[in-house]
């Protein structure tokens, strides 16, 4: 299975380029995607239907907050801390901003440990990765204890359009699952990275396929994706 | 399979492109929160958070994601449907343009 993913591919000075190429790849009457395994084709289109899900819950908030005649709440103000005395606009945001964007940065650090066959420093720059997703959805928990308690609710809340809640719960609620589910999947392919399944091509229990390195990046593409959806959420939700 | 571990295998990047990257992320996120921070205005303000916000998504793709070296074909596979939601984004704000409208016509409080 493997070898047929990985075969080396016949690169003739004739091959063609640009969309061209694109052209004869899908008209090759063979796999479309040539030298991308299954595996990474595969999360490339769940994220593609995932992209698709959050963009839904985007345009349906700016089809609610377009429409409304009452005035939306100030994020910046709802948002704001006050730490030591200082009223900071936005801050616990702005930390989980930079606490995910570091988290995705030691990501991309394990896919390259990865691909080096670097078992410990993969394993735990993985464990450090799924430590900051964790601390992501622990500030995400505290933020949404805030805003309960201050009487935001799905059907209305003390500041304005009574879609804030509502919209607010289900972006962010269906984002921080998406961490949570990431910190689990982080903490079961970082057990395999350390256990030495990817050198042993020891075989999955649920495929009973050979694993490979390939299982970080593709663990990777997901986490990346994670942060991805968080620049567009930080963007509109919280900014606009 | 022994030839697999000796075959050139996936993405192989410096470390220090990883670095660049991060850093570049930390720089762009902060200018976003500057933003609001000194609470700019109007269509600059739209216009900043846009860039800043394609600036950080476009390189955690091509990047992270390894985007800017897969093969085209699976590139364009990814990236061309996508377009389909700046149409159903066009499409909703002209809706509730519309909705907007109706609501202000006949709900309005009486003044």
């Amino acid at each position: 299975m493997a070898e047929q993913a990985f075969s080396p591919i016949e690169t003739t000075p004739a091959d063609p380029s640009g969309l061209r190429s694109v052209a004869a790849d899908f008209s090759s009457d063979r796999t479309a995607f040539r030298n991308v395994s299954w595996g990474k084709a595969m999360m490339w289109i769940f994220l593609l239907s995932d992209t698709f899900v959050f963009s839904s819950f985007l345009i349906a908030y700016m089809t609610a907050r377009m429409s409304t005649t009452v005035p939306w709440p100030n994020a910046s103000e709802v948002f704001a801390l006050t730490i030591g005395g200082v009223t900071l606009p936005l801050i616990l945001i702005a930390i989980m901003t930079f606490v995910l964007i570091s988290s995705s940065g030691t990501m991309a650090m394990a896919v390259n440990f990865a691909y080096r066959r670097d078992r410990r420093k993969t394993a735990a720059l993985m464990l450090l990765t799924a430590l900051l997703g964790a601390t992501f959805v622990g500030m995400q928990a505290f933020e949404w204890t805030k805003l309960i308690h201050e009487g935001v609710r799905p059907w209305g809340n003390p500041w304005g359009a009574a879609q804030f809640g509502s919209t607010f719960f289900m972006i962010t609620g269906f984002h921080g699952t998406h961490v949570t589910f990431g910190v689990i999947f982080l903490l079961i392919v970082a057990r395999k990275v350390w256990r030495g399944d990817f050198d042993q091509e020891r075989r999955g229990f649920f495929t009973s396929r050979k694993g490979s390195y390939e299982a970080v990046e593709i663990m990777g593409l997901y986490w990346h994706f994670v942060d991805l959806v968080w620049v567009f959420i930080f963007a509109f939700f919280y900014l606009w | 399979m022994a030839q697999a571990a000796s075959h050139p295998q996936g993405q192989q990047h410096p470390i220090r492109l990883y670095l660049v990257v991060w850093t570049w992320l930390f720089i762009l996120s902060a200018c976003s929160y500057l933003v609001d921070y000194y609470q700019i205005e109007g269509i600059l303000r739209y216009a900043l958070i846009l860039l800043f916000m394609m600036l950080k998504a476009g390189l955690i793709i091509a990047v992270f994601m390894h985007m800017a070296w897969e093969r085209l074909s699976l590139v364009y596979a990814i990236l061309v449907p996508m377009s389909a939601i700046l149409v159903f984004v066009a499409i909703m704000a002209l809706e509730s343009d519309y909705t907007l409208l109706s609501r202000l016509t006949f709900f309005a409080p009486e003044l």
